[in-house]
């Protein structure tokens, strides 16, 4: 009882040092360059930020991680400045720290959990992570050196496992794999592995060069990773067993854009968010004509939807020059699926969010997209998914001038791969049917995880399934069991 | 990296390449295409397999310089390497005796049609072919085409080799004389395959459905991934939206929106002339 009463003021004490702000671009500058929007903590920032936690010893933080990343144990190495031990202790469990720092959404999950939280500001677990991760990316760059695993000496030899996609899923589950000393090929469909961190994701978010460091570490795995292969087509799961595959582990991710079916919406200018997002980000279409590859820039920008895809398109089409931009979303602010910080940083870039509005229809002239036909919405009884149902009000439609319009509505799975594998079983909306702990599918040796079973979710989900599957492909190559 | 086994310069502006590409040759079927990057900031542009060999382990690619990704494809010789290649992509062509059939090429667009009419004849149909182009010049794959038909017509539009005048011209011509002598006026030709330009499938689907002559189109519309991941190419059929990458590339002619596709084929017109230019000064200088 004693030590828990010192706990208290103990804490008592630590919460005077409030949170450590994210350093930030201005929203007026940044809103015009794809530089990264979060420049990162200094080193005094971290210190001071790690000095919060209260190390607990029950610690709740961990619960509320995904992949179970020894939180206390990390922050504590930093505030004793070990900071390579510390990047050591999140590597432990998870491969891309520098990503999950910037990406995942700690708010509802370590930090959540974080008992500061309770009366003041949780610990920015996420900013930590992500601080340790970038020092010790600059430490080396400085020394001209890579991050490398185990110092390049890492050798795999047990059995040949094939991972098809190279997101988050993907990546994980192949480092896991890895490090248990399985010999991974990592096969991706686009010419770059990555997957959605390098199409989907912004640089202004997430830089690129970032990835390329953490994939670059997963090579030095000894993870083979190949690109330009359309699995289904140019092989397919029977070649791979054929070819010595002794397990197969399928993480193609959320790749099936979603449409309205409105009228208008295949007229010059409509954009899946899909397309727009790989168009910017992995064809570097922002750099055209340096790039080849051309978007169309748009003066008047509408986006529909209000998830992060979404936020990610209207951010993106500011850069590119947009003049306005919207964003269009059936329900409440109160509702929509992207994260705070993302919701925020758009609103203080100047996005002008239409919530309670839908599209009707796309007006276009001369094959182009020339206004947007909306109606208004009002909140009705929860529905299925537990948020209250958008319901037109009747005679509100109105227009509004725009000449691109981006549908960020949700993506579904690719049938591309899961067409072609007999017995494998998908559920009504075509995901794959796998086991949430263990990824087994209804095809013996063949695991799923990430968006292609779940629907399109986020990073760190994708990764914790990864995680749990190489656990499981372990346990089914060591025992033989299905 | 794929390695150009060899190039041969089939027209002005036009090329052919024999790619090593074992993994894809071994899957490649008549109809399927590939999409391919020449360097690290260029585009993904989708081409038909104009032929494979599985053995040699090659596919065949026809290209027509007519922006900067294609300038660059056509400027890369023997031993050279193409970047980036993707495939097998897209459904392979229907083959199966169907008796007799048709076969037309415009343009660029014989390439495509080649691997075809070869399959067809082999599943054991009679096969006619109109292949066409704007000039004697630019007449493309003659000889290949006429070692695969039973019957090969060759147009000009300036009448300079051939027939004078579109290859669908040439077409209703076949297409009157096939009902002339039938009671029921109806042609004993069972199908069509036609690729070209959108214009030119347009105007043979407007024939051929005066014949009640189904028509397979293959269309060329706008891509990024061709996976069916981003939606650039779709087009409509029957009134439906569908990918072309994935859903097609073929389609029944009848049905296709050429209008809609026409107009989509447009988008990036005035990006890719700027692009273009960039790199023809950029040429001129080193020059």
């Amino acid at each position: 009882m004693m030590s828990a009463k010192d706990g208290n003021n103990k804490k008592v004490k630590k919460e005077k040092i409030p949170r450590t702000p994210m350093p930030q671009q201005d929203p007026q500058v940044r809103a015009r360059n794809f530089e990264e929007v979060a420049t990162g903590y200094s080193e005094e920032d971290a210190l001071r930020e790690a000095s919060r936690c209260l190390q607990c010893r029950n610690p709740r933080c961990v619960k509320g991680c995904p992949v179970e990343i020894d939180i206390k144990d990390f922050i504590k190495l930093i505030s004793e400045k070990k900071f390579e031990e510390s990047l050591e202790k999140i590597r432990e469990k998870n491969t891309l720290p520098a990503i999950c720092g910037r990406v995942c959404p700690q708010e509802d999950q370590c930090e959540k959990e974080c008992i500061l939280g309770i009366k003041d500001d949780p610990v920015a677990i996420g900013r930590l992570e992500r601080y340790v991760a970038d020092r010790e990316f600059k430490r080396l760059s400085d020394l001209d050196k890579e991050c490398v695993y185990l110092d390049g000496k890492h050798k795999c030899t047990r059995e040949k496992v094939a991972v098809i996609g190279s997101g988050p899923a993907g990546l994980t589950c192949a480092a896991e794999l890895a490090k248990k000393g399985y010999r991974v090929t990592v096969f991706e469909a686009l010419h770059k592995s990555g997957g959605v961190l390098v199409y989907g994701i912004p640089e202004f978010r997430l830089p690129k060069a970032i990835v390329q460091k953490e994939i670059d570490y997963l090579r030095s795995m000894d993870v083979d990773l190949r690109v330009n292969m359309v699995m289904g087509k140019i092989l397919t799961l029977d070649d791979l067993f054929q070819d010595g595959y002794k397990a197969i582990f399928i993480s193609t991710g959320a790749g099936l854009p979603y449409f309205m079916g409105i009228p208008g919406e295949n007229l010059n200018g409509v954009y899946s968010a899909n397309e727009y997002l790989t168009r910017s980000n992995l064809m570097k279409a922002y750099k055209f004509p340096q790039c080849d590859t051309p978007i169309m820039k748009g003066e008047k920008v509408a986006v529909v939807g209000g998830g992060n895809v979404a936020m990610d398109s209207a951010r993106t089409a500011l850069r590119l020059g947009a003049k306005k931009v919207y964003l269009v979303y059936r329900r409440s602010e109160a509702e929509m699926p992207a994260r705070n910080e993302e919701i925020e940083h758009a609103r203080e870039e100047g996005i002008d969010f239409k919530v309670l509005n839908n599209p009707v229809e796309i007006i276009g002239r001369d094959g182009w997209v020339d206004r947007l036909k909306l109606i208004k919405m009002e909140l009705g009884e929860p529905d299925d998914s537990g948020r209250r149902r958008p319901i037109p009000i009747k005679g509100s439609e109105y227009e509004l001038d725009v000449d691109v319009v981006i549908m960020a509505i949700g993506q579904g799975p690719n049938p591309l791969l899961t067409s072609t594998i007999p017995g494998l079983k998908l559920n009504s909306r075509g995901n794959i049917a796998a086991d949430p702990e263990t990824g087994k599918t209804s095809v013996r040796g063949v695991f799923a995880g990430g968006d292609i079973v779940t629907g399109a979710a986020t990073v760190i989900l994708a990764m914790g399934a990864g995680r749990k599957a190489a656990a499981a492909i372990d346990d089914y190559l060591r025992t033989g069991k299905w | 990296m794929f390695k150009i086994v060899s190039k041969k310069e089939l027209a002005p502006d036009i090329a052919r390449f024999d790619v090593e590409a074992p993994l894809i040759a071994r899957k490649a079927r008549a109809g399927q295409f590939v999409v391919i990057r020449v360097h690290e900031d260029g585009e993904r542009v989708p081409l038909t397999i104009a032929a494979y060999d599985r053995e040699k382990g090659t596919i065949t690619l026809v290209a027509m310089r007519v922006g900067k990704s294609t300038a660059l494809l056509s400027e890369l010789k023997q031993g050279d390497v193409i970047l980036d290649l993707v495939g097998p992509l897209g459904n392979p062509s229907e083959i199966e005796d169907f008796g007799k059939v048709i076969c037309v090429g415009g343009g660029v667009g014989i390439a495509p049609v080649l691997p075809i009419a070869k399959e067809l004849k082999s599943a054991g149909n009679y096969v006619i072919s109109i292949i066409g182009a704007k000039t004697r010049g630019l007449v493309i794959l003659e000889e290949e085409m006429e070692a695969v038909s039973d019957e090969l017509h060759v147009c000009t539009d300036d009448g300079s080799y051939g027939y004078k005048g579109f290859v669908s011209g040439k077409l209703e011509e076949i297409l009157e004389g096939s009902i002339a002598h039938n009671k029921k006026k109806k042609t004993d030709i069972a199908r069509c395959i036609a690729i070209g330009p959108a214009i030119m499938m347009a105007s043979i689907a407007k024939v051929t459905a005066k014949y009640d002559l189904k028509t397979i189109v293959s269309l060329n519309s706008i891509m990024v991934d061709g996976t069916g991941m981003c939606g650039a190419c779709r087009v409509e059929v029957g009134g439906k939206t569908r990918f072309v990458c994935v859903d097609g590339p073929e389609f029944d002619a009848h049905q296709v929106d050429f209008g809609l596709l026409m107009s989509r084929q447009q988008i990036y017109c005035d990006d890719e002339g700027v692009c273009y230019g960039l790199y023809q000064e950029e040429c001129k200088c080193k020059k």
